[in-house]
């Protein structure tokens, strides 16, 4: 019994430590400025909750443009990245076809060896994709990893339906969307939620291949206003006029604003993770 | 994330298909292999083609130049490296440490948590908790550290409150000495839940069998712990483990980097902030790709040679043969 009250005990502290920062951060953001002025800038709890945080910051200027890029290089890079990786994990999903092995073989060594930063860089210069959305969206649209868990699952699927299909007279690009695709929910939810959070997430690439700030994404401009605490320098005009809740609720409020697609997604993809994942990992 | 190189159970291959020749196998998979083409050239262009590029590691890249008309200068550019640059050296030493450091203090802790989880009770209980420790898998390094900056920070949360009682303040971030420390302990906060995904499926295949036959001989909970689950679950382990040296030359790039300006860089210059810094900051090129390739090639031999000890130690490891 003391046992697993302990157990229990540990649980519940691991989950608080995940859950108590998210509270203090969007409890700032929505607290108005006398009250972030008399606790010394933090606030657990908002007394008199308002959106004045976010109105500032989503008038125009760096994050409403920072938002937007992020929510494109998001859609697009995640229905391109579906696109590519269905295709080919279909197409290395029958053993036996033409060229099977070695354009498999090609896919799993990019498992391991990695190029490295430069000449990365320098391919990314080469192609002219410099300082434009495509370089976010190109290098990531379609990984190893990915495209193994995605045929072992299109192999679970029993030959017989595929047989079947193509009796029927059904071809190739059929099946697939008929048979193969409405069986694969799962895998594809868990692959596009992986896809579109890499997306999301991505700050490195941004700052590597982006001189141009007007095209940041929002993870920069976290960077620079929350984390490096500075002023960002297109903008500091919108950000310092008249009647503003302090930079504190509205960093917060940026923070929060970032996560605000993954807490909408989460719910829903969650119950697949680990079918999605396990796929292509222990069960081999 | 644990990966499986090898082919999912190979069913025969179908020998009949390999019997028909080859002009019309073309016409039956030509459109199947056609639809691979948008992928395929995607992994091309982005991990083969940069592969080539690692040629500039042995020539003078000057940006103007370009990749083929720089000048070869053998393995001038690998001098740095084995010449032991003080601050190459520098970057190496604490990239292994980190790398130590993190397989000794993070890689046990999803273990840990997963047969914590696997024990509790409540089924509801335990969904909960797991998604909850789930979610901080799903946001970037910037979210992270921005959150720990003001939690722990001089003006955060901690030290507002510390401030508020007139306590002395905790220098938690911005300290040299504790950087270390802080960089695993981020890395335990964002990925030690979602790292146990894969020992708890390990742990419902163990047969409850073997537990209900160990009961029966007078084992107890912690014996069967020991015996039962332990080796029940060792595989993955190992398959995890191997992962992990593979990647000892590499540590968390973004991570690192968003926090250097607050440390500097003795302490937290890896592999991969020492080639951003001087390659693509700094212009030397050719020796920041030099070291880029050497530490590929190391991360690449780690991994064969590790999955090679496996299989000396009877575990299936990442591949076999």
């Amino acid at each position: 019994m003391i046992v697993r009250t302990l157990k229990g005990a540990v649980v519940a502290a691991c989950c608080a430590l995940v859950i108590l920062p998210f509270l203090a951060v969007l409890s700032t953001s929505l607290a108005d400025q006398a009250q972030v002025t008399a606790t010394g800038g933090y606030v657990l709890w908002p007394e008199r909750p308002s959106l004045d945080a976010y109105r500032a910051i989503l008038a125009g200027g760096v994050v409403t443009r920072a938002l937007l890029v992020s929510v494109g290089v998001t859609v697009v890079g995640t229905l391109l990245s579906l696109t590519c990786i269905t295709l080919l994990a279909y197409s290395l999903s029958r053993p036996g076809s033409l060229l099977h092995r070695p354009i498999l073989l090609t896919v799993l060594f990019t498992l391991l060896f990695a190029p490295g930063m430069i000449p990365m860089y320098l391919t990314v210069k080469q192609l002219g994709l410099l300082d434009s959305y495509w370089s976010l969206i190109l290098p990531g649209l379609a990984g190893g990893f990915q495209i193994i868990i995605m045929r072992a699952f299109f192999q679970e699927i029993p030959g017989e339906l595929v047989d079947a299909a193509r009796i029927d007279g059904a071809g190739e690009l059929r099946i697939l969307l008929r048979v193969v695709l409405p069986l694969s929910k799962a895998v594809i939810a868990v692959v596009g939620l992986f896809s579109a959070v890499a997306y999301w997430n991505a700050f490195f690439n941004a700052m590597l291949y982006l001189n141009d700030t007007e095209k940041w994404p929002l993870q920069l401009v976290l960077r620079t206003y929350v984390v490096d605490n500075s002023a960002l320098s297109v903008d500091a005009a919108d950000l310092s006029g008249s009647f503003l809740p302090p930079p504190q609720s509205m960093q917060m409020a940026i923070l929060v604003l970032s996560l605000v697609p993954i807490a909408i997604v989460y719910p829903f993809l969650q119950k697949h993770f680990a079918k999605g994942i396990l796929i292509g990992a222990v069960k081999g | 994330m644990a990966l499986d190189v090898k082919s999912p159970p190979a069913r025969p291959a179908a020998p009949p298909r390999r019997a028909t020749p080859k002009v019309s196998r073309l016409r039956r998979d030509g459109l199947l292999l056609l639809l691979g083409v948008p992928g395929l050239l995607v992994i091309l262009l982005f991990h083969y083609v940069p592969m080539l590029g690692n040629v500039i590691a042995f020539k003078d890249y000057q940006p103007f130049l370009g990749i083929w008309e720089a000048p070869w200068t053998g393995f001038e550019n690998f001098r740095v490296i084995f010449n032991g640059d003080p601050e190459f050296l520098n970057a190496l030493v604490n990239t292994v440490v980190i790398s130590l450091v993190q397989i000794v203090f993070v890689f046990p802790v999803p273990i840990a948590l997963a047969l914590l989880l696997n024990s509790l009770a409540g089924v509801r209980l335990k969904r909960l908790a797991q998604s909850i420790l789930y979610l901080p898998h799903f946001m970037s390094w910037v979210v992270v550290v921005a959150i720990f900056q003001h939690m722990l920070g001089n003006a955060g949360l901690l030290n507002t409150f510390l401030r508020g009682h007139d306590l002395a303040t905790l220098p938690l971030l911005g300290n040299p000495d504790l950087f270390l420390a802080l960089i695993t302990s981020q890395v335990i906060w964002k990925d030690a839940g979602w790292g146990t995904i894969i020992f708890l499926a390990a742990l419902s295949r163990v047969d409850p069998e073997l537990y209900e036959a160990s009961a029966m001989d007078g084992a107890s909970k912690t014996r069967q712990l020991w015996h039962v689950t332990l080796p029940g679950i060792r595989g993955v382990i190992v398959l995890m483990l191997i992962l992990k040296l593979g990647d000892v030359l590499t540590v968390g790039f973004e991570q690192i980097i968003l926090q250097q300006g607050m440390v500097g860089t003795e302490v937290s210059e890896v592999l991969d902030t020492y080639v951003y810094t001087y390659g693509v900051v700094g212009g030397s090129w050719g020796v920041a790709a030099a070291v880029g390739l050497v530490k590929g090639l190391v991360g690449l031999v780690l991994v064969l040679g590790a999955n090679k000890v496996a299989h000396l130690l009877g575990e299936r490891g990442l591949y076999t043969k």
